[in-house]
């Protein structure tokens, strides 16, 4: 192994973290956040809902137990660097320095963690090689970069054309990607649907001739999607509809609710959601650093125990539902999988 | 759903004393229960056999009750005190055991007295074999398959490889290993004709198959969540007491841990537990990844107390709460105070656990690990790397110089060993060699190694440390990886990072050091000292400081201290402690001998010694020192002073009277010492206890 570059992170408030470059050479720049996952950093960084962030595990050794193409949640990674307190694995390292991805490990992830906390998520830049960019230079580039609040990213990783996914099965349902998690589709296949998957902006009536129309998840902001909710009001009701994330979050604006900015987002694999109709609580995989203001209404079916938010929605008259966190899991716990399953079996039997 | 209020009196039933696999933890399990019940406003009566815990300790529970743990023991109590409920899933396999009497007897049923936690036909169907299995089938899962074989044809479609057990044979006689069919035909040939009744037992083998247990947490509402996933170092078949076990899981991918996951809530779900928490063991194949369910304890365990200080999350004191009808999202967590119990920890850092093996006590005692437990105690290391938690565990055993046990040295890997975790031992080692004191700090290597590897002393170690400023810092233990606010007294030490919030309070500080890992002549009692003079000092208006690194106890109960440090009981760890804290002054004589030989570290640095000064301890242990000073005041005490072991000497036999008793000048409960009726014996304990010095 050859000797590995002290690199660093830099927060745009001027917090400078000190790291050990074990990926690619490079610069990064982007917003920085933090997920409590303990498992599945591969998926994770190919999920892309992490599209333009630097993500920092908490969990301290990552890298364990390799890389795998079955755990690829997208063809590539999406976030744009990974910083950890321990690499545990040299083909973790590998993989990602093949694919262009600047990573530090090394780094006093808990006291990044810490200040994100506080502080609220912040841009940074992740640098490989200290001498290759002062840090005093780089402070102005971040500053400079956009906020994410604000930002349409959809349009980056969503399928520029319509493409069938499986056709075997009588259920049709389609899915519209604004950045979705290839889990998503291989539950739905699972459950027996045959899945069409649709650019982020499509034809309302293209997506109301199938029997059932996932909005997918994906990154940014939901508040300048104007056109992408747009398309959701005009499919809501005609066809029974389920979002997921983004696809929650652009079916609140498409029913009247808001959106906002959390301080610092839900991201991990271990995150209380209280069912309210039942009373049951679901161990659920999170990754959204936007979310549906609190509300009464009788529709919010789903609250957050962290910071009661909006987890998920139901609307008999619409024949829609959603919810804020991951029933696909991918990483994570699979307690809300039967969410996909039942949808599927419901479109089936009606 | 809220408490229930039908009942008003709880009767919580301890472990009684302390045996080889049953331990303090089950009196930690206990107190925490008693204290939550109270809480909660209900009347509690505890039975327990053992004086020295701190939950028989009088204002404890409503009414506390010495008295044997057999069913006309507890059946009296029962009968006076007349309890609306029973709680016997946090007093081990005793408590558990006597349960199922008490129903059997039907005095359960004559005083109407319900069975909290879990029912019988759950006990049973968690602890018989056979029921066990279909519970386990019933979702889909597997058990390791065995099968009573008489003859050759009765092994068509038996799995090789398979361990051959011939029934009857003393030693199992005459079984053994079969890695092929050639090989178990020809072993169950020899097993049949070994056994007098012609009858052998053949099982699946799933020896070098790794070994993970999951905690699970149900409610009654079918609410479950894993509260910690527990790896073991050692391969199957290594009781999980004895093995060297790391939490969170560092080998399986996500969809691995989530299968282990999934199949931990179908079991407790199936077997049906209704409240409270299990443990459930599974041995994995390393390259097909197949499963088999080992088995579950219906009940807290040894595990869940490692788990519970692990993680942060209190599983005895939130079983107790779902026992009397709370939810999860009712219950809040402990230590963020925001957030329910109902979300899984997630660790920043790293556990590892050390058993503490007594092998040196029974000399000539089989010291192969197998099924049934034989380690004394164990000791926790918390750090950010698997390399700096396993080398704090590593030390923390306090063992004597010499006594056998596994994993001695570093390099006595165990068989089998998962090359993750080779790996990280040799990045570990290939830290210490580069000379770098701040690369071998952060890789987690104490003084004391430092020192042996670069042929100097800990304390010169220490010394240049110091004077280049490298010293930890300290980080929380909040169970949720720093995502919400935490006041969390609860601290470990790691190296190059920012520290967590020094102590910032005005009030005088006491650090008070506890007794490490459990051991023949140091267990459970000293905690229950530790434990009073912490409340005590607390109670005068004190910041009681714990030091411990044993997670079976109380006093490593993050609500006893102001602060607990979950540290190595070394000169390093404590002085570096102390250096943070500015304390008052130091309590070493609660923790038995562990802290008396840090007695001169810690005055040497300055610090006081609350209680008895250390020269007066010395003076009391010192055997040759006290015959002094008996001889002084004219006290007549047994003759002859130590003799120290005179260097290819024979024992100055001449003088001395047999019998007569041997034993080091200075240990606990008398290690190695024997009592001599015969000239051989007496020589022979001779050297056993010269060897020591």
């Amino acid at each position: 192994m050859t000797a590995r570059a002290t690199g660093y992170l830099l927060l745009e408030d001027g917090a400078l973290l000190p790291g050990r470059s074990v990926a690619a050479e490079g610069t990064a720049f982007g917003e920085v956040v933090f997920t409590t996952g303990m498992t599945g950093y591969q998926e994770t960084v190919t999920d892309p809902s992490y599209a333009g962030q630097l993500v920092c595990f908490t969990a301290p050794m990552i890298g364990n137990y390799g890389v795998a193409d079955t755990r690829l949640e997208s063809e590539s990674p999406h976030a744009r660097s990974v910083l950890m307190r321990r690499l545990g694995g040299e083909d973790w390292a590998l993989w990602l320095a093949e694919r262009g991805i600047v990573a530090l490990d090394e780094i006093d992830t808990r006291a990044l963690t810490l200040r994100l906390r506080s502080g609220g998520a912040m841009r940074g830049v992740v640098v490989s090689d200290e001498k290759a960019l002062a840090a005093a230079d780089a402070l102005d580039r971040v500053l400079a970069q956009p906020t994410m609040e604000g930002a349409a990213l959809v349009a980056d990783v969503s399928t520029p054309a319509p493409y069938v996914y499986s056709d075997a099965g009588e259920t049709r349902v389609a899915v519209v990607d604004y950045g979705l998690k290839r889990s998503i589709l291989r539950r739905l296949a699972a459950a027996g649907a045959a899945v069409t998957v649709y650019p982020h902006v499509c034809d309302p009536d293209d997506l109301a001739s199938h029997d059932g129309v996932v909005l997918s998840n994906g990154p940014g902001d939901p508040a300048p999607l104007v056109e992408e909710t747009r398309v959701v009001r005009e499919t809501l009701g005609r066809v029974p509809m389920l979002g997921i994330c983004l696809g929650h979050q652009l079916m609140g604006l498409a029913t009247g609710h808001e959106t906002t900015k959390l301080p610092f987002g839900h991201r991990g694999a271990n995150h209380p959601v209280l069912d309210r109709r039942t009373g049951r609580v679901l161990v659920t995989s999170q990754n959204h650093g936007f979310a549906v203001v609190p509300s009464e209404r009788a529709e919010a079916t789903h609250v957050s125990l962290y910071d009661g938010t909006i987890e998920g929605f139901d609307f008999p008259d619409l024949r829609a539902r959603s919810v804020q966190f991951h029933p696909e899991a991918g990483p994570g716990p699979h307690d809300a999988w039967p969410i996909l399953e039942h949808w599927v079996d419901e479109l089936r039997s009606s | 759903m809220p408490a229930r209020r039908d009942l008003r009196s709880i009767c919580v039933i301890g472990s009684g004393p302390i045996v080889i696999g049953q331990a303090c933890e089950f009196d930690y399990a206990g107190c925490q229960a008693l204290k939550v019940l109270r809480e909660d406003g209900y009347r509690t009566i505890v039975v327990n056999s053992n004086p020295a815990t701190i939950m028989t300790d009088p204002g404890f529970a409503d009414r506390t009750y010495i008295e044997p743990l057999d069913l006309e023991g507890v059946a009296d109590v029962l009968r006076r005190e007349r309890p609306d409920a029973l709680l016997p899933t946090l007093g081990g396999q005793t408590a558990l055991n006597l349960a199922i009497e008490l129903d059997a007897a039907g005095v359960l049923g004559e005083l109407g007295v319900e069975l909290l936690g879990a029912r019988v036909d759950v006990i049973r169907r968690a602890e018989d074999r056979q029921l066990f299995r279909e519970a386990v089938q019933s979702c889909g899962l597997a058990v390791p398959e065995s099968r009573i074989v008489e003859s050759l044809a009765d092994l068509d479609g038996v799995p090789v490889p398979a361990v051959v057990r011939p029934a009857f044979t003393l030693g199992g006689h005459g079984g053994g290993f079969a890695d092929d069919l050639a090989s178990l035909e020809r072993q169950v040939e020899r097993g049949l004709s070994e056994s007098p009744i012609g009858q052998v037992l053949v099982e699946e083998s799933i020896r070098g198959w790794d070994e993970f247990e999951l905690e699970v947490i149900r409610d009654r509402a079918d609410n479950v969540v894993v509260v910690c996933s527990i790896e073991n170092l050692d391969p199957m078949g290594v009781h999980t007491g004895d093995s060297v076990t790391v939490a969170p899981q560092m080998t399986l991918s996500d969809e691995s841990y989530q299968e282990l996951r999934d199949a931990a809530a179908a079991v407790i779900r199936a077997v049906g537990v209704e409240t409270g928490g299990s443990n459930i063991q599974f041995a994995r194949h390393r390259d097909t990844g197949e499963l088999r369910v080992i088995e579950m304890n219906p009940r807290v365990s040894r595990s869940s107390a490692l788990a519970s200080k692990a993680t942060g999350y209190p599983i005895a004191k939130v079983a107790a709460k779902l026992a009397v009808g709370y939810t999860l999202d009712e219950i809040p967590n402990d230590l963020t105070k925001t957030t329910p119990a109902s979300f899984e920890p997630t660790l920043d850092y790293v556990v590892v656990k050390f058993p503490r093996f007594a092998f040196e006590k029974f000399p000539g005692a089989d010291t192969t690990l197998g099924t049934q437990m034989k380690s004394v105690g164990e000791a926790m290391g918390i750090g950010r790397t698997f390399s700096e938690a396993f080398l704090k565990a590593f030390g923390s055993r306090e063992l004597d110089p010499g006594s056998p046990t596994p994993w001695a040295t570093i390099d006595d890997l165990p068989e089998g060993l998962h090359p993750w975790f080779v790996g990280e031992l040799e990045a570990a080692k290939r830290e210490l060699r580069t000379g770098d004191i701040r690369r071998a700090k952060r890789a987690g290597w104490g003084d004391d190694s430092i020192g042996a590897a670069w042929g100097t002393s800990g304390d010169d170690v220490r010394r240049t440390r110091y004077a280049r400023g490298i010293k930890p810092a300290y980080r929380r233990v909040d169970s949720c990886g720093g995502e919400v606010e935490a006041g969390s007294n609860y601290l470990y030490s790691t190296w190059g990072e920012e520290d967590e919030g020094p102590p910032v309070s005005t009030k005088p500080r006491v650090v008070i050091l506890g007794s490490g890992p459990n051991r023949i002549g140091q267990g459970i009692e000293f905690d229950y000292c530790c434990v009073h003079a912490v409340q005590t000092f607390r109670s005068l208006g004190y910041e009681a400081v714990m030091v411990n690194c044993n997670p079976e106890t109380v006093s490593t109960d993050y609500d006893i201290s102001d602060r607990l440090y979950f540290e190595p009981l070394s000169p390093e760890e404590v002085l570096a402690v102390l250096d943070r804290e500015r304390p008052v002054g130091v309590v070493t004589q609660f923790g038995g001998q562990t802290p008396l030989r840090l007695a001169r570290h810690i005055e040497a640095a300055g610090y006081r010694i609350l209680g008895t000064p250390h020269a007066a301890i010395d003076l009391a242990e010192d055997r040759e020192q006290f015959g002094a000073l008996a001889r002084e005041l004219g006290v007549r005490c047994p003759r002859g002073p130590p003799w120290r072991a005179p260097a290819r000497r024979s024992p100055r036999r001449a003088r001395s009277a047999t019998p007569c008793s041997c034993g080091p000048r200075t240990s606990s409960a008398g290690a190695r010492c024997g009592s001599a009726t015969a000239r051989t014996t007496s020589r022979a304990r001779w050297r056993l206890s010269a060897a020591r010095f």
